[in-house]
């Protein structure tokens, strides 16, 4: 019976309002009032029922609920025979649920359309050799899926046969796709978009990187800072705390209306709901752009910024080191020397090697012969029958190649401004001295302006690199600190010192090597992706290790912490205002208490969604 | 033997819900009451129990008792 009443609690509330509203149109334009109380008792009655049930329900585990309130108010309202408040207020109470529910899953939309991405069928590889499809919950390690074109990645694996190209959107924020071949690492929840393969189940279920970043949004949505729990607190002694009130005003006044108006007034509406619809819809947000907030307590921490350490290698630079200068001489055709130079270290596996092949992926190579490696120098070669040598300016100095005065001075400034030296000599003769070097991410230096406009203090770079290159970048981009030299312990020892100064730190790091740094900080930001380690050791991760992030996301934190803060304060006002309206004013009652406590509701569910339009990209 | 259980319900919508589902499955013996985490924007309840004391349907039995139906829940030895 109670279940069939709770499951029909949409009907009865459309009974309720139907009731309610024969009663006011009877009231003006039909029978001037004959069968009003009627109609208003049966849609008291109607409307009380399931509000009366799950008051009885939360008694039951001695929680006095918001629906225990409004029980006692409605049979209260009932004794006075004040049958319109009970039907009004009921129908406010049932029709303003139903209008939160729909607005509060508008708020977890973000986060639920990425949960919806999550794999839940997969061809797999049965004893017979052929491929069916079965529930996710039935792929283990080492299992042998088969993804078709317009799949899903069913799991963390490993490409066996066939090749496609993958949009990996789910894992990396980032809408582009990649080509897997034969042995290619391919990730849970990424589409394949073209093409056909088998591959072999590596990491199932929750622990694929999809499963960990789902698990991670979905504990973020719902975990607590401190204020909150606070608030969790509070509200628990609120609700009978109310109704001790209203217990001791209609003993003292004797007027029963007078109590349970203060029971209505009391209720406490849009308090417990402020700041978790404010959450989800700021970190729903962020989900969708890349940007993993780890929760309510992050959200705090990173909106009250002093100070930002940033590690270099990787974070404030690429990462990969480039070919930043060519010097070549006149006399020799620069494009020849190049394609004899990548040809050579083609075969190299050395990291300044590997830049230079990067730097020119297309160019022309030409058979090489008679390679010697030099330990500690470089390369001897013949390409083309021309002798080359091309490594250190040491070597090149032992096998009595001259450098010109100006190419001296021009290697010597390469090598101020933080470039590592090769140089080549085709027979004899000096043709190329290239500058090496970590080229910085692009738009860091506008993203760290932003960073200072949105409050950040100081900005300190730390890094593990000589106290040269550091000092550089700190000019370049105008940081208020360099620190070189360091060791990831340094690292995290210089923070504490910050700390204790009394500043609110935050790291930002590759998370491969930072973790002391990343747990130490206040706030840690990994770059990463969603396949690394990172994601567990910090508060916040970038996917895609997408630096102008940064500021969005500093935005859109100080957005969320802003918007908690303002829900809190309508919640707060509106009981003050209700209950002291009622004390100094006689306009107030059950009705329009009830009114303004579901229109509360909304106002902080709507200002709560304002969130997810909160534009991430200039 | 201790578990885990991840128990999905029908979306939460109502304030008061998060302690009234709390309440219940704390009130059912053989549930370890710390571990009890209701999500409110996830739809879910996190909880661990012993299950040589109780089972699964119980813990499921008392949330839909106080008027909350259980969608399907997960359980896993930890």
């Amino acid at each position: 019976m109670q279940k069939y009443i709770l499951a029909h609690k949409k009907e009865l509330t459309i009974i309720n309002g139907s009731l309610l509203l024969l009663a006011l149109l009877d009231h003006f334009f039909l029978t001037q009032g004959k069968i009003v109380p009627f109609a208003l008792i049966l849609s008291g009655i109607a409307g009380v029922l399931p509000i009366a049930i799950q008051a009885f329900q939360s008694l039951k585990v001695k929680i006095v609920s918001i629906d225990v309130l409004v029980t006692i108010a409605v049979f209260g309202a009932f004794f006075v025979q004040s049958y319109e408040e009970a039907a009004v207020v009921t129908f406010l109470f049932l029709a303003g649920h139903f209008l939160e529910q729909a607005t509060l899953s508008k708020t977890r939309k973000a986060i639920k359309s990425l949960t919806e991405m999550a794999p839940e069928v997969s061809l797999k590889k049965n004893q017979a050799g052929q491929f069916e499809e079965v529930p996710i919950d039935e792929v283990h390690e080492g299992d042998i899926l088969l993804v078709k074109t317009g799949g899903k990645v069913p799991v963390d694996g490993k490409v066996l046969t066939g090749s496609g190209y993958v949009n990996e959107a789910s894992i990396t924020g980032e809408s582009k796709t990649a080509n897997k071949q034969i042995g290619s690492a391919v990730y849970a929840g990424t589409i394949l978009e073209n093409g056909t393969f088998q591959l072999q189940a590596k990491r199932v279920g929750e622990d694929s990187a999809f499963g960990k970043i789902i698990e991670l949004v979905e504990e973020a949505q719902d975990s607590k800072s401190s204020a909150e729990r606070f608030i969790d607190k509070f509200s628990k002694y609120y609700t009978p705390a109310v109704l001790l009130l209203a217990i001791i005003v209609g003993l003292i006044t004797k007027d029963i209306e007078l109590a349970v108006t203060v029971l209505v007034l009391g209720c406490p509406g849009a308090l417990v709901i402020g700041i978790p619809v404010s959450n989800v819809a700021g970190i729903g947000n962020g989900a969708k752009h890349g940007i993993l907030l780890k929760g309510s307590e992050t959200i705090q921490d990173f909106s009250k910024v002093d100070t930002m350490v940033f590690d270099k290698t990787g974070t404030l630079t690429v990462g990969a080191p480039r070919v930043n200068k060519v010097i070549s001489n006149p006399e020799i055709n620069e494009n020849k020397a190049i394609s004899t130079l990548v040809s050579i270290e083609a075969e190299s596996d050395h990291p300044l090697a590997q830049a230079v092949v990067k730097t020119y992926p297309d160019t022309l190579k030409y058979p090489v012969n008679q390679t010697q490696v030099i330990k500690g120098g470089g390369i001897t070669a013949t390409v083309k029958g021309n002798k080359v040598i091309l490594g250190n300016l040491q070597l090149i100095k032992t096998n009595g190649i001259k450098l010109r005065p100006e190419e001296m001075s021009q290697s010597k400034e390469l090598e101020a401004e933080g470039n590592s030296l090769i140089f080549m000599a085709i027979n004899n003769q000096l043709a190329l001295i290239l500058g090496i070097k970590d080229q910085l991410r692009p738009n860091v230096k506008t993203e760290l302006a932003s960073l200072k406009k949105l409050g950040v203090k100081n900005l300190v770079l730390l890094s593990g690199d000589n106290q040269g290159t550091v000092d550089q970048i700190a000019q370049q981009l105008s940081l208020t600190e360099a620190k070189g030299n360091m060791l990831p312990e340094d690292k995290a020892m210089y923070i504490k010192k910050l700390q204790e100064e009394g500043q609110n730190v935050t790291f930002v790091g590759d998370g491969v090597n930072d973790s002391p740094s990343l747990a130490t900080a206040n706030t840690g930001i990994a770059m990463g992706n969603g396949t690394d380690v990172a994601i567990e050791t910090s508060d916040i991760v970038l996917l895609n290790s997408d630096f102008s992030r940064l500021a969005p996301t500093l935005r859109l934190v100080k957005s969320t912490s802003h918007n908690m803060l303002q829900n809190i304060v309508i919640a707060v006002g509106v009981v003050l205002f209700l209950l002291s309206s009622l004390l100094f004013s006689n306009w107030i009652n059950m009705g329009i208490g009830m009114f303004v406590h579901e229109a509360s509701i909304i106002v902080v569910i709507l200002n709560a969604l304002r969130l997810l339009n909160h534009r991430l990209r200039r | 033997m201790m578990k885990k259980a991840v128990i999905n319900l029908e979306e939460l919508a109502c304030p008061t819900c998060m302690q009234k589902i709390e309440a219940a499955t704390a009130s059912v013996k053989g549930v370890d009451k710390p571990s009890i985490k209701v999500m409110f924007n996830a739809s879910k309840l996190k909880v661990n129990f012993n299950e040589e004391e109780v089972t699964i349907e119980d813990i499921e039995k008392a949330i839909e008792d106080i008027g909350y139906p259980v969608i399907k829940s997960k359980v896993v030895t930890i």
